[in-house]
């Protein structure tokens, strides 16, 4: 369409109707913004992991009778302690919910992150430094041969007694 | 001007008009031969010997690697007090680091079960391996240093305004990249101090957790273990994490960088060169002490045109100098002492490595390298704070400055002037004060859980009340007191920068010096308990 053989008057201020052309140009930009956008999405869905190689987070401790009443077992691969008394079993994580590093027991039964300081007393609550919450209480359960099995990835709420019939 | 390589073609029958027989194109052949070395050269270096202006303008334009250079370049730009040499310092650190990490992946093999050997290796076997690992290390805490530096130089000689505040913007990318190459580096040699450390940053990653636990939202929205897992990988600091910060290390980020410096460069030409006063335009008696200064009929000025205040075509001639080679010399002086230094460190000097990473014992104290030390002392108040919401806003706000205050005059000046000498001044003795008294508070008496009454407090409100959000909060009144009271944006720009850059020494050396095992505070190294 050139100046000379448009002869309709239109208006500065009105936009003119758009164009069968322009329709096509806008569609196109539009939908190569979208692929585009899609694409990076999906490139960077990549990096999010549906499996992790903790996945299997159930770890055998050992049988019941291997641990007397009273004891107190320290498992360092996955930063346990596993206590067994009157009532039965019980297991704590010692990895420090401020930043992860590991928590040592005290003889008397508290436990101080090397770390910065965090102190935790003996049922793992917080008891001063930057930890915003106690130590993880971990579930156990007995595997079907009768071992004594802790899920590192539970978190179960302090004092959770499994009882084993010994 | 004629070529310098003279004409060595001796027939001048075009090829098609000699006959059969005719010895003329053999001869062609051996003379072509004879010459070729320097038909060569020409065929490179396409002007003259640079010894007039034309040449020595031609020298920079027609160079792919100096044609980001103007051909003049004013004489504001290259006096050491402009930039103290700190950009061109830390571009040749981040080459050093290029070319010495290459060479570190022939030999380097990014698995837990053998990274740690490979660092033997590296170290004990390979040829020059101690000294390239060395140069490596040592470089990478000087570009971090030296980023640090050029951009308190940038902020204090108010080189963020327009028209360069998006390039203040890009800066502060490759500020936060500069950390990421070194966080990401941390972790390779698999030792005990890259094992914690990353431990740390990893759980820093996941702590926004503090927050969404608190307002009680984790299991709907819970970024922060998100975070982590996209970090690493997986739970805990293991063989995916290693790879993934090899990838971001060796790949990503070094090609992240290098664009992006790309990108800064090119706006700082199109900026017009660097900032400069507006007295540096003014005539004084000391300027023609240069030999190179004269004032050339022709500026050449295609090649240098730009926008703003440039030596544009043929104006403001007097003040500006041919890029080659005055500009070549300072750039080849601060190459030279950048490179001297690293080669005398990385000789004299070896990176330290400790035992194999071991995740069932951490090291204590496990600190960071220095540049996050500072954090880590707010991040032992807390993780939160100190690790995410602190930085988060400090590059946020560092990133605003050049859109918050836009005043015009005094750019191109320290401190633009003796006003903002003074304003430096003072607020460096206020954030000096507030920091030391924070700590010596925090160290005598602790904070809220070791005191009776607050024992029980819930963690948000530690989350929201420490010695690092207090120090953040003394910080911003003072400023926007500062706004108030000189009635300027740029002072108040000074006086929060200032707090924070005294605060971030402070602390480092505080993080460095005065904590030990348990984070506890000690006066010396001496003191710590053996164990
Ligand atoms: C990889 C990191 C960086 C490199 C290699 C780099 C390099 C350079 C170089 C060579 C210059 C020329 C002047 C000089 O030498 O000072 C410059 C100027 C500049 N840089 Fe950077 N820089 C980096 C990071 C930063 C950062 C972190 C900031 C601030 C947030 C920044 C802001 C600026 C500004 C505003 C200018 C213009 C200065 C002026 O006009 O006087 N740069 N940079
Ligand atoms: S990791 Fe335990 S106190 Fe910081």
């Amino acid at each position: 369409m050139t100046a000379e053989n448009n002869h309709i008057e239109t208006s500065q201020r009105f936009k003119p109707p758009a164009t069968r052309r322009d329709f096509l140009g806008l569609a196109a930009t539009w939908s190569a913004i979208v692929a585009f956008v899609m694409a990076t999405v999906g490139a960077l869905r990549l990096p999010m992991p549906s499996v992790f190689p903790e996945s299997n987070s159930r770890v055998k401790l050992g049988r019941p009778d291997r641990f007397a009443v009273g004891s107190a077992t320290y498992f360092s691969k996955i930063r346990l302690w596993l206590f067994r008394d009157e009532s039965g079993f019980k297991a704590i994580s010692s990895v420090c919910t401020h930043l992860g590093c590991v928590a040592e027991r005290q003889e008397d039964g508290q436990y101080l992150c090397p770390c910065h300081g965090s102190r935790f007393d003996q049922t793992g609550a917080v008891k001063g430094g930057p930890a915003p919450k106690g130590l993880v209480w971990l579930d156990l359960s007995l595997s079907p041969e009768g071992w004594i099995v802790a899920d590192t990835l539970s978190d179960v709420g302090p004092e959770t007694v499994l009882m084993a019939q010994v | 001007m004629s070529s310098i390589g003279g004409d060595h073609q001796t027939h001048h029958k075009p090829s098609h008009e000699r006959g059969i027989g005719d010895k003329g194109a053999l001869r062609d052949f051996g003379s072509n031969l004879l010459s070729t070395p320097i038909a060569l050269r020409d065929s490179i270096i396409r002007h003259g010997k640079p010894t007039s202006d034309r040449a020595k303008s031609q020298t920079i334009f027609s160079n792919f690697f100096l044609h980001i250079l103007p051909v003049r370049t004013h004489l504001h730009a290259i006096k050491a007090t402009t930039t103290l040499g700190l950009g061109i310092a830390t571009l040749v650190l981040f080459i050093i680091l290029c070319v010495t990490g290459v060479l570190l992946m022939v030999y380097y093999k990014p698995s837990v079960d053998q990274a740690y050997a490979s660092m033997l290796d590296i170290m004990h076997v390979v040829p020059t391996g101690r000294l390239m690992r060395n140069v490596h290390r040592w470089s990478a805490h000087a570009m971090v240093a030296c980023v640090m530096l050029h951009m308190a130089r940038a902020f204090y000689t108010a080189a963020y305004k327009r028209p360069r505040a998006f390039n203040w913007v890009i800066g502060m990318a490759l500020f936060v990249l500069t950390l990421g190459l070194s966080f990401t580096g941390y972790l390779l040699p698999w030792d005990q101090l890259a094992f914690w450390a990353v431990t740390i940053g990893a759980n820093i990653a996941q702590s926004p957790q503090e927050l969404t636990d608190a307002i009680g939202i984790t299991q709907y929205f819970d970024i922060g273990l998100w975070q982590k897992e996209v970090l690493l990988g997986a739970h805990h600091v293991g063989q995916e994490a290693l790879i993934r910060f090899y990838v971001l290390h060796v790949m990503v980020l070094p090609v992240v960088t290098t664009i992006l410096i790309g990108v800064h460069f090119w706006r700082i030409r199109k900026d017009g060169g660097l900032v400069r006063p507006s007295h540096a335009d003014v005539d004084t008696d000391e300027m023609p002490a240069l030999a190179d200064v004269s004032t050339p009929l022709k500026s050449y000025g295609l090649m240098a045109m730009m926008k703003d205040k440039t030596p544009a075509v043929n104006r403001e001639m007097r003040h500006t100098i041919t890029t080659w080679p005055n500009v070549m010399y300072v750039i080849g002086a601060a190459t030279m002492i950048t490179v001297f230094a690293m080669l005398l460190l990385g000789y004299f000097f070896d990176a330290p490595l400790a035992e194999m990473a071991n995740p069932t014992v951490p090291e204590n104290p496990a600190k960071a390298p220095w540049y996050f030390l500072g954090l880590q002392e707010l991040v032992s108040y807390s993780a939160f704070m100190g690790g995410v919401a602190i930085p988060a806003i400090v590059v946020l706000g560092l990133g605003l400055v050049p859109y918050l205050d836009r005043e015009k005059e005094d750019v191109g000046l320290w401190f633009s002037g003796a006003r903002g000498r003074r304003v430096a001044f003072i607020s460096s003795v206020f954030g000096a004060v507030t920091v030391i008294g924070m700590l010596w508070f925090t160290v005598e008496f602790g904070w809220l859980r070791n005191w009776e009454a607050t024992a029980h407090v819930p963690q948000i409100v530690i989350t929201l009340f420490n010695p690092g959000t207090v120090l953040v909060a003394l910080f911003a009144f003072w400023s926007v007191a500062t706004v108030r009271v000189m009635n300027s944006t740029r002072m108040g720009a000074i006086a929060l920068f200032t707090c924070f850059l005294v605060g971030f020494v402070i602390l480092t050396y505080f993080a460095t010096v005065h904590r030990g095992p348990n984070w506890n505070f000690y006066w010396s190294q001496s003191d710590w308990p053996v164990h």
